[in-house]
Protein backbone atom coordinates (compact mmCIF):
# COMPACT_ATOMS: atom_id res chain seq x y z
CA UNK A 1 0.00 0.00 0.00
CA UNK A 2 2.72 1.93 0.98
CA UNK A 3 5.04 1.34 -1.98
CA UNK A 4 2.23 2.47 -4.03
CA UNK A 5 1.62 5.71 -2.78
CA UNK A 6 5.07 6.35 -3.39
CA UNK A 7 4.70 5.58 -7.08
CA UNK A 8 1.69 7.96 -7.27
CA UNK A 9 3.67 10.62 -6.04
CA UNK A 10 6.66 9.93 -7.75
CA UNK A 11 4.41 9.96 -11.20
CA UNK A 12 2.90 13.34 -10.35
CA UNK A 13 6.07 14.75 -9.71
CA UNK A 14 7.30 13.35 -13.22
CA UNK A 15 4.82 14.83 -15.05
CA UNK A 16 5.10 18.34 -12.74
CA UNK A 17 8.91 18.51 -14.19
CA UNK A 18 7.82 17.44 -17.31
CA UNK A 19 5.22 20.05 -17.71
CA UNK A 20 7.62 22.56 -16.07
CA UNK A 21 10.03 22.21 -18.87
CA UNK A 22 7.27 22.20 -21.81
CA UNK A 23 6.35 25.82 -20.14
CA UNK A 24 10.04 26.35 -20.11
CA UNK A 25 10.13 26.33 -24.15
CA UNK A 26 6.43 27.51 -24.65
CA UNK A 27 5.86 30.69 -22.18
CA UNK A 28 8.46 32.97 -25.05
CA UNK A 29 5.46 32.03 -27.78
CA UNK A 30 2.95 32.46 -25.72
CA UNK A 31 4.24 36.15 -24.74
CA UNK A 32 5.10 36.76 -28.10
CA UNK A 33 1.52 35.81 -29.26
CA UNK A 34 -0.39 38.13 -26.46
CA UNK A 35 2.00 40.71 -26.65
CA UNK A 36 1.10 41.24 -30.32
CA UNK A 37 -2.80 41.30 -29.42
CA UNK A 38 -2.28 43.64 -26.45
CA UNK A 39 -2.76 47.78 -27.50
CA UNK A 40 0.63 49.39 -27.02
CA UNK A 41 0.14 51.55 -23.83
CA UNK A 42 -1.13 48.37 -22.36
CA UNK A 43 2.62 46.98 -22.96
CA UNK A 44 4.07 49.65 -21.35
CA UNK A 45 2.22 49.00 -17.95
CA UNK A 46 4.01 47.84 -14.96
CA UNK A 47 3.77 44.91 -13.92
CA UNK A 48 3.25 43.10 -17.21
CA UNK A 49 -0.64 41.77 -17.53
CA UNK A 50 -0.27 38.02 -17.74
CA UNK A 51 -3.76 38.00 -20.41
CA UNK A 52 -4.52 41.06 -22.17
CA UNK A 53 -7.07 43.30 -21.06
CA UNK A 54 -7.68 44.82 -24.07
CA UNK A 55 -7.42 43.38 -27.63
CA UNK A 56 -6.56 44.62 -31.01
CA UNK A 57 -5.23 43.76 -33.97
CA UNK A 58 -3.32 47.18 -34.49
CA UNK A 59 -0.06 45.63 -34.37
CA UNK A 60 -0.74 43.82 -37.29
CA UNK A 61 -2.42 46.74 -38.97
CA UNK A 62 0.29 48.93 -38.67
CA UNK A 63 3.01 46.27 -39.84
CA UNK A 64 1.26 45.49 -42.84
CA UNK A 65 0.40 49.46 -43.68
CA UNK A 66 3.86 50.52 -42.50
CA UNK A 67 5.49 48.56 -45.40
CA UNK A 68 5.01 46.71 -48.11
CA UNK A 69 4.53 43.31 -46.90
CA UNK A 70 3.72 41.38 -49.75
CA UNK A 71 6.97 42.95 -51.56
CA UNK A 72 9.61 41.18 -49.05
CA UNK A 73 7.37 37.63 -48.15
CA UNK A 74 7.67 37.57 -51.99
CA UNK A 75 10.93 38.45 -52.00
CA UNK A 76 11.43 35.25 -49.05
CA UNK A 77 8.87 33.17 -51.25
CA UNK A 78 11.00 33.26 -54.66
CA UNK A 79 14.30 33.34 -53.25
CA UNK A 80 13.68 30.54 -50.89
CA UNK A 81 11.64 28.39 -53.76
CA UNK A 82 13.97 29.15 -56.79
CA UNK A 83 17.18 27.48 -54.58
CA UNK A 84 15.18 24.73 -53.50
CA UNK A 85 14.00 23.84 -57.03
CA UNK A 86 17.88 24.31 -58.28
CA UNK A 87 19.61 22.08 -54.83
CA UNK A 88 17.32 19.62 -56.66
CA UNK A 89 18.80 19.82 -60.19
CA UNK A 90 22.19 19.96 -58.45
CA UNK A 91 22.37 18.08 -55.47
CA UNK A 92 20.67 14.87 -57.04
CA UNK A 93 22.70 14.08 -59.84
CA UNK A 94 25.86 14.72 -58.14
CA UNK A 95 24.89 12.78 -55.02
CA UNK A 96 23.54 9.99 -57.75
CA UNK A 97 27.66 10.12 -59.21
CA UNK A 98 29.14 10.28 -55.83
CA UNK A 99 26.72 6.83 -54.69
CA UNK A 100 27.11 4.79 -57.62
CA UNK A 101 29.78 5.67 -59.66
CA UNK A 102 33.87 5.43 -59.86
CA UNK A 103 35.67 7.91 -61.87
CA UNK A 104 39.06 9.99 -61.84
CA UNK A 105 39.08 12.84 -59.82
CA UNK A 106 35.86 11.47 -57.67
CA UNK A 107 38.22 12.19 -54.32
CA UNK A 108 39.39 15.66 -55.25
CA UNK A 109 35.44 16.49 -56.25
CA UNK A 110 34.44 14.81 -52.96
CA UNK A 111 37.26 16.63 -51.56
CA UNK A 112 35.33 20.33 -52.85
CA UNK A 113 31.95 19.43 -51.45
CA UNK A 114 33.85 18.75 -47.82
CA UNK A 115 35.89 21.83 -48.18
CA UNK A 116 32.74 24.07 -48.61
CA UNK A 117 30.85 22.33 -45.74
CA UNK A 118 33.52 23.59 -43.53
CA UNK A 119 33.42 27.49 -44.99
CA UNK A 120 31.02 29.40 -43.79
CA UNK A 121 29.38 32.30 -45.51
CA UNK A 122 30.05 34.76 -42.42
CA UNK A 123 33.75 34.97 -44.00
CA UNK A 124 33.03 34.56 -47.51
CA UNK A 125 30.71 37.51 -47.90
CA UNK A 126 33.18 40.04 -48.48
CA UNK A 127 35.00 39.09 -51.53
CA UNK A 128 31.11 37.44 -52.69
CA UNK A 129 30.00 40.33 -52.99
CA UNK A 130 32.65 41.53 -54.80
CA UNK A 131 31.85 39.11 -57.23
CA UNK A 132 28.22 39.98 -57.37
CA UNK A 133 29.20 43.18 -58.46
CA UNK A 134 31.23 42.67 -60.70
CA UNK A 135 28.57 40.39 -62.77
CA UNK A 136 26.52 43.41 -62.48
CA UNK A 137 23.47 41.72 -60.82
CA UNK A 138 23.36 43.11 -57.44
CA UNK A 139 20.01 44.86 -57.78
CA UNK A 140 18.92 40.97 -58.42
CA UNK A 141 17.67 38.44 -55.82
CA UNK A 142 20.41 36.16 -57.67
CA UNK A 143 23.30 36.92 -54.67
CA UNK A 144 21.02 35.82 -52.40
CA UNK A 145 20.15 32.49 -54.63
CA UNK A 146 23.15 31.40 -56.37
CA UNK A 147 25.42 31.03 -53.73
CA UNK A 148 23.03 28.05 -52.26
CA UNK A 149 22.47 26.18 -55.52
CA UNK A 150 24.86 23.54 -54.38
CA UNK A 151 24.29 22.08 -50.59
CA UNK A 152 27.00 20.34 -49.22
CA UNK A 153 24.88 18.32 -46.53
CA UNK A 154 21.96 17.63 -49.30
CA UNK A 155 24.85 15.76 -51.32
CA UNK A 156 25.68 13.75 -47.88
CA UNK A 157 22.43 12.76 -47.22
CA UNK A 158 21.25 11.71 -50.73
CA UNK A 159 23.85 9.82 -51.45
CA UNK A 160 23.71 7.71 -48.61
CA UNK A 161 20.41 6.81 -49.11
CA UNK A 162 21.50 5.93 -52.84
CA UNK A 163 23.51 3.89 -52.21
CA UNK A 164 21.46 1.58 -50.34
CA UNK A 165 19.66 0.94 -52.91
CA UNK A 166 19.92 -2.72 -54.30
CA UNK A 167 22.12 -3.02 -57.76
CA UNK A 168 19.94 -5.06 -59.12
CA UNK A 169 17.57 -2.55 -59.66
CA UNK A 170 19.63 -0.26 -61.45
CA UNK A 171 20.73 -2.78 -64.00
CA UNK A 172 17.27 -4.04 -64.77
CA UNK A 173 16.60 -0.67 -65.49
CA UNK A 174 19.62 -0.70 -67.73
CA UNK A 175 18.46 -3.43 -69.70
CA UNK A 176 15.29 -1.91 -70.35
CA UNK A 177 17.28 0.90 -71.98
CA UNK A 178 16.63 3.86 -69.32
CA UNK A 179 19.39 6.57 -69.79
CA UNK A 180 21.28 7.35 -66.38
CA UNK A 181 18.97 10.66 -66.20
CA UNK A 182 15.65 8.57 -66.37
CA UNK A 183 17.05 5.53 -63.67
CA UNK A 184 17.69 9.06 -61.15
CA UNK A 185 14.00 10.05 -61.87
CA UNK A 186 12.21 6.44 -61.70
CA UNK A 187 14.05 4.54 -59.52
CA UNK A 188 16.24 6.96 -57.71
CA UNK A 189 14.64 9.48 -56.27
CA UNK A 190 11.25 7.34 -55.47
CA UNK A 191 13.02 5.24 -53.30
CA UNK A 192 14.38 8.37 -51.64
CA UNK A 193 11.77 10.45 -50.89
CA UNK A 194 12.27 10.81 -47.48
CA UNK A 195 16.06 12.12 -47.52
CA UNK A 196 14.31 14.03 -50.57
CA UNK A 197 11.59 15.89 -48.24
CA UNK A 198 14.18 16.54 -45.01
CA UNK A 199 16.77 17.80 -47.94
CA UNK A 200 14.09 20.55 -48.79
CA UNK A 201 12.61 20.68 -45.63
CA UNK A 202 16.14 22.05 -44.22
CA UNK A 203 16.38 24.37 -47.01
CA UNK A 204 13.38 25.61 -46.58
CA UNK A 205 13.58 26.40 -42.80
CA UNK A 206 17.21 27.74 -43.59
CA UNK A 207 16.29 30.21 -46.29
CA UNK A 208 13.49 31.55 -44.42
CA UNK A 209 15.02 32.10 -41.78
CA UNK A 210 17.73 33.84 -43.74
CA UNK A 211 19.61 36.87 -42.03
CA UNK A 212 22.88 37.39 -42.40
CA UNK A 213 23.45 36.91 -46.12
CA UNK A 214 20.60 39.40 -47.19
CA UNK A 215 22.04 41.66 -44.96
CA UNK A 216 25.28 41.74 -46.10
CA UNK A 217 24.31 41.08 -49.95
CA UNK A 218 21.54 43.67 -50.15
CA UNK A 219 21.64 47.64 -49.77
CA UNK A 220 17.88 48.43 -51.73
CA UNK A 221 15.34 47.49 -49.41
CA UNK A 222 13.62 46.28 -52.19
CA UNK A 223 15.33 43.34 -52.43
CA UNK A 224 15.67 42.51 -48.87
CA UNK A 225 13.24 39.59 -47.57
CA UNK A 226 10.65 39.44 -44.45
CA UNK A 227 13.59 38.91 -42.10
CA UNK A 228 15.12 41.96 -41.84
CA UNK A 229 12.41 44.24 -42.76
CA UNK A 230 10.73 42.58 -39.46
CA UNK A 231 13.69 43.76 -37.67
CA UNK A 232 12.86 47.24 -39.05
CA UNK A 233 9.96 47.81 -37.16
CA UNK A 234 12.01 48.43 -34.02
CA UNK A 235 13.41 51.63 -36.00
CA UNK A 236 10.06 52.86 -37.34
CA UNK A 237 8.86 54.96 -34.11
CA UNK A 238 10.46 56.17 -30.93
CA UNK A 239 10.99 53.80 -28.17
CA UNK A 240 9.63 49.97 -28.94
CA UNK A 241 6.78 49.59 -29.79
CA UNK A 242 6.45 45.52 -28.59
CA UNK A 243 2.65 45.39 -29.84
CA UNK A 244 4.44 46.04 -33.68
CA UNK A 245 7.86 44.18 -33.07
CA UNK A 246 5.87 41.21 -31.84
CA UNK A 247 3.04 41.12 -34.46
CA UNK A 248 6.43 40.86 -36.78
CA UNK A 249 7.87 38.23 -35.08
CA UNK A 250 4.78 36.37 -35.14
CA UNK A 251 4.14 36.67 -38.66
CA UNK A 252 7.72 35.17 -39.62
CA UNK A 253 7.18 32.44 -37.21
CA UNK A 254 3.39 31.26 -37.86
CA UNK A 255 5.47 29.39 -41.66
CA UNK A 256 7.79 27.62 -39.11
CA UNK A 257 5.19 26.41 -36.61
CA UNK A 258 2.40 25.19 -39.46
CA UNK A 259 5.60 23.21 -41.20
CA UNK A 260 6.55 21.60 -37.71
CA UNK A 261 3.00 20.87 -36.72
CA UNK A 262 2.72 18.91 -40.23
CA UNK A 263 6.54 17.45 -40.19
CA UNK A 264 7.73 17.37 -36.90
CA UNK A 265 8.80 13.68 -36.77
CA UNK A 266 10.41 13.90 -40.06
CA UNK A 267 12.38 17.02 -39.69
CA UNK A 268 13.51 16.17 -36.26
CA UNK A 269 14.64 12.70 -37.38
CA UNK A 270 16.92 14.48 -39.93
CA UNK A 271 18.28 17.20 -37.85
CA UNK A 272 19.61 14.26 -35.11
CA UNK A 273 20.97 12.40 -38.24
CA UNK A 274 22.81 15.37 -39.73
CA UNK A 275 24.16 15.90 -35.85
CA UNK A 276 25.38 12.35 -35.30
CA UNK A 277 27.14 13.05 -38.45
CA UNK B 1 28.59 10.74 -67.87
CA UNK B 2 29.19 11.08 -63.92
CA UNK B 3 31.49 14.02 -65.33
CA UNK B 4 28.40 15.98 -66.17
CA UNK B 5 26.60 14.79 -62.82
CA UNK B 6 28.81 16.03 -60.45
CA UNK B 7 30.70 19.34 -62.68
CA UNK B 8 27.55 21.35 -61.69
CA UNK B 9 28.01 20.86 -58.36
CA UNK B 10 31.34 20.90 -58.03
CA UNK B 11 31.28 24.23 -60.22
CA UNK B 12 28.75 26.29 -58.19
CA UNK B 13 31.28 25.11 -54.90
CA UNK B 14 34.22 26.35 -56.68
CA UNK B 15 33.18 29.83 -57.88
CA UNK B 16 30.43 30.69 -54.46
CA UNK B 17 32.75 29.12 -51.86
CA UNK B 18 36.47 27.72 -52.70
CA UNK B 19 36.84 30.92 -54.91
CA UNK B 20 35.80 33.85 -52.52
CA UNK B 21 37.44 32.05 -49.63
CA UNK B 22 40.70 31.96 -51.59
CA UNK B 23 40.55 35.23 -52.78
CA UNK B 24 39.52 36.62 -48.98
CA UNK B 25 43.29 35.27 -48.02
CA UNK B 26 44.50 37.06 -51.19
CA UNK B 27 42.72 40.26 -50.06
CA UNK B 28 44.12 40.23 -46.66
CA UNK B 29 47.50 41.16 -48.15
CA UNK B 30 46.31 44.12 -49.62
CA UNK B 31 44.57 47.71 -48.84
CA UNK B 32 41.48 47.91 -50.92
CA UNK B 33 38.49 50.30 -51.04
CA UNK B 34 35.77 49.98 -53.67
CA UNK B 35 37.38 52.98 -55.47
CA UNK B 36 40.91 52.25 -56.32
CA UNK B 37 42.71 48.89 -57.20
CA UNK B 38 44.11 46.38 -54.59
CA UNK B 39 47.25 47.53 -53.61
CA UNK B 40 49.68 44.89 -52.11
CA UNK B 41 50.54 45.64 -47.84
CA UNK B 42 52.23 42.51 -46.83
CA UNK B 43 51.51 41.94 -43.33
CA UNK B 44 50.37 45.32 -42.26
CA UNK B 45 46.86 44.27 -41.95
CA UNK B 46 47.93 41.32 -39.80
CA UNK B 47 49.76 43.99 -37.83
CA UNK B 48 46.76 46.33 -37.53
CA UNK B 49 45.05 43.21 -36.16
CA UNK B 50 47.74 42.16 -33.43
CA UNK B 51 47.86 45.78 -32.14
CA UNK B 52 44.03 46.76 -32.48
CA UNK B 53 42.62 46.30 -28.89
CA UNK B 54 39.04 45.90 -30.19
CA UNK B 55 40.13 42.75 -32.29
CA UNK B 56 41.64 41.32 -29.19
CA UNK B 57 38.14 41.97 -27.20
CA UNK B 58 36.34 40.71 -30.06
CA UNK B 59 38.26 37.41 -29.80
CA UNK B 60 38.20 37.16 -25.79
CA UNK B 61 34.58 38.44 -25.98
CA UNK B 62 34.03 35.20 -28.53
CA UNK B 63 35.70 32.88 -26.24
CA UNK B 64 33.71 33.48 -23.46
CA UNK B 65 31.01 33.38 -25.03
CA UNK B 66 31.53 29.93 -26.74
CA UNK B 67 33.09 28.94 -23.07
CA UNK B 68 29.43 29.72 -21.36
CA UNK B 69 27.56 28.22 -24.27
CA UNK B 70 29.48 25.01 -24.25
CA UNK B 71 28.83 24.65 -20.78
CA UNK B 72 25.49 25.23 -20.32
CA UNK B 73 24.62 23.73 -23.02
CA UNK B 74 25.80 20.63 -22.22
CA UNK B 75 24.64 20.58 -19.29
CA UNK B 76 21.20 21.38 -19.37
CA UNK B 77 21.12 19.41 -22.70
CA UNK B 78 22.27 16.33 -20.47
CA UNK B 79 20.17 16.91 -17.37
CA UNK B 80 16.68 17.02 -19.96
CA UNK B 81 17.91 13.69 -22.07
CA UNK B 82 18.04 12.10 -18.87
CA UNK B 83 14.65 13.39 -17.31
CA UNK B 84 13.05 12.75 -20.70
CA UNK B 85 15.05 9.39 -21.58
CA UNK B 86 12.05 6.92 -20.94
CA UNK B 87 9.82 6.14 -24.18
CA UNK B 88 6.37 7.92 -22.90
CA UNK B 89 3.93 9.50 -25.19
CA UNK B 90 4.26 12.95 -22.85
CA UNK B 91 8.02 12.68 -23.74
CA UNK B 92 7.56 12.40 -26.87
CA UNK B 93 5.56 15.63 -26.96
CA UNK B 94 7.86 17.66 -24.27
CA UNK B 95 10.77 16.67 -26.36
CA UNK B 96 9.27 18.07 -29.80
CA UNK B 97 8.27 21.39 -27.79
CA UNK B 98 11.71 21.82 -26.63
CA UNK B 99 12.90 21.39 -30.04
CA UNK B 100 10.90 23.79 -31.65
CA UNK B 101 12.58 26.78 -31.25
CA UNK B 102 15.73 25.00 -32.56
CA UNK B 103 14.38 26.11 -36.56
CA UNK B 104 12.57 29.33 -35.72
CA UNK B 105 14.85 32.12 -37.05
CA UNK B 106 17.22 33.99 -34.69
CA UNK B 107 16.14 36.85 -35.67
CA UNK B 108 12.15 36.06 -33.80
CA UNK B 109 13.82 34.40 -30.76
CA UNK B 110 16.40 37.38 -30.12
CA UNK B 111 13.33 40.16 -30.85
CA UNK B 112 11.24 37.98 -28.58
CA UNK B 113 14.12 38.16 -25.48
CA UNK B 114 14.50 41.27 -26.10
CA UNK B 115 11.16 41.95 -25.19
CA UNK B 116 11.46 39.85 -21.88
CA UNK B 117 14.64 41.23 -21.28
CA UNK B 118 13.76 44.73 -21.47
CA UNK B 119 13.80 47.35 -18.04
CA UNK B 120 9.52 46.77 -18.19
CA UNK B 121 9.85 43.25 -19.43
CA UNK B 122 8.82 40.24 -18.14
CA UNK B 123 12.09 38.40 -16.54
CA UNK B 124 12.10 41.79 -13.78
CA UNK B 125 8.98 41.79 -13.13
CA UNK B 126 9.48 38.18 -12.09
CA UNK B 127 13.02 38.92 -10.10
CA UNK B 128 10.22 41.83 -8.26
CA UNK B 129 7.88 39.09 -7.53
CA UNK B 130 10.60 37.42 -5.34
CA UNK B 131 11.71 41.12 -3.78
CA UNK B 132 15.02 41.08 -6.20
CA UNK B 133 15.68 44.22 -8.18
CA UNK B 134 15.71 44.09 -11.94
CA UNK B 135 18.60 43.93 -13.79
CA UNK B 136 19.47 45.96 -16.97
CA UNK B 137 20.07 42.68 -18.79
CA UNK B 138 21.11 44.03 -22.65
CA UNK B 139 21.55 47.22 -21.55
CA UNK B 140 24.69 47.09 -18.66
CA UNK B 141 28.29 45.95 -20.30
CA UNK B 142 28.45 43.64 -17.57
CA UNK B 143 25.23 41.45 -17.96
CA UNK B 144 25.24 42.08 -21.96
CA UNK B 145 27.05 38.55 -23.13
CA UNK B 146 25.90 36.42 -20.35
CA UNK B 147 21.86 37.86 -21.83
CA UNK B 148 23.31 36.71 -25.48
CA UNK B 149 24.41 33.28 -23.81
CA UNK B 150 21.13 32.53 -22.26
CA UNK B 151 19.23 33.38 -25.30
CA UNK B 152 21.48 30.82 -27.49
CA UNK B 153 20.73 28.48 -24.31
CA UNK B 154 17.52 28.59 -24.81
CA UNK B 155 17.47 27.98 -28.66
CA UNK B 156 19.69 25.37 -28.73
CA UNK B 157 18.49 22.84 -25.54
CA UNK B 158 16.20 21.12 -27.72
CA UNK B 159 18.32 20.07 -30.64
CA UNK B 160 20.91 19.09 -28.06
CA UNK B 161 19.06 17.41 -25.79
CA UNK B 162 17.81 15.77 -28.75
CA UNK B 163 21.44 14.29 -30.04
CA UNK B 164 22.07 13.00 -26.26
CA UNK B 165 19.22 11.22 -26.25
CA UNK B 166 19.74 9.03 -29.17
CA UNK B 167 23.13 8.29 -28.11
CA UNK B 168 21.79 7.68 -23.97
CA UNK B 169 19.45 4.90 -25.75
CA UNK B 170 22.88 3.25 -27.00
CA UNK B 171 24.27 2.91 -23.42
CA UNK B 172 23.14 -1.30 -22.73
CA UNK B 173 20.67 -1.13 -20.19
CA UNK B 174 22.41 -3.53 -17.97
CA UNK B 175 24.73 -0.91 -17.38
CA UNK B 176 22.30 1.42 -16.01
CA UNK B 177 20.52 -1.52 -14.22
CA UNK B 178 23.39 -2.61 -12.47
CA UNK B 179 24.44 0.57 -11.02
CA UNK B 180 20.89 0.91 -9.68
CA UNK B 181 21.36 -2.06 -7.98
CA UNK B 182 24.29 -1.55 -6.40
CA UNK B 183 22.04 1.35 -4.56
CA UNK B 184 23.39 4.64 -6.67
CA UNK B 185 21.51 7.21 -6.65
CA UNK B 186 20.65 9.54 -9.69
CA UNK B 187 23.31 12.41 -8.86
CA UNK B 188 25.91 9.27 -8.36
CA UNK B 189 24.38 7.47 -11.48
CA UNK B 190 24.60 11.18 -13.47
CA UNK B 191 28.36 11.46 -13.60
CA UNK B 192 29.58 8.09 -12.27
CA UNK B 193 27.85 6.05 -15.16
CA UNK B 194 25.77 8.47 -18.06
CA UNK B 195 28.66 11.10 -18.10
CA UNK B 196 31.54 8.89 -19.08
CA UNK B 197 29.41 6.45 -21.16
CA UNK B 198 28.25 9.53 -23.37
CA UNK B 199 31.80 11.27 -22.80
CA UNK B 200 32.80 10.27 -27.28
CA UNK B 201 29.22 12.14 -28.47
CA UNK B 202 30.07 14.97 -25.40
CA UNK B 203 33.33 15.73 -26.84
CA UNK B 204 31.41 16.03 -30.43
CA UNK B 205 28.95 18.51 -29.33
CA UNK B 206 31.67 20.15 -27.38
CA UNK B 207 32.91 20.74 -31.03
CA UNK B 208 30.44 21.76 -32.75
CA UNK B 209 29.30 24.09 -30.39
CA UNK B 210 32.34 25.88 -30.31
CA UNK B 211 32.58 25.93 -34.10
CA UNK B 212 29.43 27.71 -34.52
CA UNK B 213 29.89 29.47 -31.31
CA UNK B 214 32.89 31.29 -33.43
CA UNK B 215 30.35 32.07 -36.31
CA UNK B 216 27.95 33.51 -33.71
CA UNK B 217 26.61 37.22 -35.87
CA UNK B 218 22.88 37.38 -35.95
CA UNK B 219 21.80 37.13 -32.08
CA UNK B 220 24.66 39.68 -31.28
CA UNK B 221 23.03 42.22 -33.91
CA UNK B 222 19.79 42.26 -33.13
CA UNK B 223 19.92 42.15 -29.45
CA UNK B 224 23.14 44.57 -28.37
CA UNK B 225 25.02 45.79 -31.67
CA UNK B 226 28.32 44.60 -29.72
CA UNK B 227 27.47 47.32 -27.01
CA UNK B 228 27.20 48.26 -24.85
CA UNK B 229 30.52 49.69 -25.43
CA UNK B 230 31.85 47.04 -26.93
CA UNK B 231 31.46 44.08 -24.22
CA UNK B 232 29.44 41.85 -27.12
CA UNK B 233 32.14 42.67 -29.81
CA UNK B 234 32.37 39.61 -31.32
CA UNK B 235 34.79 37.91 -34.19
CA UNK B 236 32.08 38.03 -36.78
CA UNK B 237 30.58 41.18 -35.61
CA UNK B 238 33.91 42.82 -36.11
CA UNK B 239 34.46 41.49 -39.46
CA UNK B 240 30.86 42.84 -40.48
CA UNK B 241 31.83 46.09 -39.08
CA UNK B 242 35.56 46.46 -40.84
CA UNK B 243 33.10 45.36 -44.18
CA UNK B 244 29.91 47.08 -44.56
CA UNK B 245 30.75 49.93 -41.88
CA UNK B 246 34.37 50.90 -42.30
CA UNK B 247 34.87 49.80 -45.86
CA UNK B 248 37.98 48.65 -44.96
CA UNK B 249 38.12 45.31 -46.62
CA UNK B 250 41.83 44.46 -46.42
CA UNK B 251 41.51 44.00 -42.46
CA UNK B 252 37.89 42.57 -42.46
CA UNK B 253 39.40 39.44 -44.73
CA UNK B 254 42.48 39.63 -42.22
CA UNK B 255 40.32 38.69 -39.64
CA UNK B 256 38.00 36.32 -41.74
CA UNK B 257 41.33 34.46 -42.48
CA UNK B 258 42.47 34.17 -38.77
CA UNK B 259 38.62 32.94 -38.06
CA UNK B 260 38.92 30.27 -40.98
CA UNK B 261 42.24 29.25 -39.73
CA UNK B 262 40.64 28.64 -35.93
CA UNK B 263 37.58 26.80 -37.66
CA UNK B 264 39.63 24.78 -39.96
CA UNK B 265 41.28 23.27 -37.04
CA UNK B 266 38.49 22.48 -35.60
CA UNK B 267 36.99 20.95 -37.99
CA UNK B 268 39.58 18.54 -38.52
CA UNK B 269 39.81 17.55 -34.66
CA UNK B 270 36.09 16.83 -35.05
CA UNK B 271 36.70 14.26 -38.04
CA UNK B 272 39.38 12.66 -36.30
CA UNK B 273 37.88 12.04 -33.52
CA UNK B 274 34.30 10.99 -35.44
CA UNK B 275 37.13 8.85 -37.12
CA UNK B 276 37.98 7.45 -33.87
CA UNK B 277 34.40 6.82 -32.80
CA UNK B 278 33.83 4.87 -36.06
CA UNK B 279 36.77 2.23 -35.13
CA UNK B 280 35.72 1.85 -31.49
CA UNK B 281 31.98 0.88 -32.26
Amino acid sequence: MKNKHKKIAKKTISVAVKLLIALFFLFPFYWMLITSVKPYLETLQWPPTLWPEQFTWSGYEEVISSMDIGRYLSNTIIVTFTIIGMQFFINVPAAYAFARFEFKGKAAAWGVVMASFMIPGQITFITTYFMFADMGILNTLWPQILPFGANAFAIFLLRQNFKQIPTELLEAARLDGAGEWKIIMKVMIPMSMSSLIAAALFSFIGHWNAYFWPLVMTQDDKLRPITIMVERIKDLEQGMNYTNIMAGTTIITLPILILFLFFSKRIIQAMAYRGMK
Amino acid sequence: MPYAMVTPAVLFFIVFTIYPMLDMIVLSFHEYNVLTDRKYVGLKNYEYLIKNIDFGLALKNTFVYTVCLVFFLIFFSLVFAVCLEKESKINAIVQRIMFFPHICSMLAISLVFQWLMDENGLFNAVLNVFKLPGLRWLESSTTALISVVIVAVWKGIGYHTLILLSALKSIPREIIEASEIDGAGPIRKFFKIIVPMLSPQIFLLLITITISSFKVFDSVRILTAGGPGKSTMVVVYYIYLYAQQYLKYGIAAAAGTILILILIVMTIIYFKVVEKKVHYE
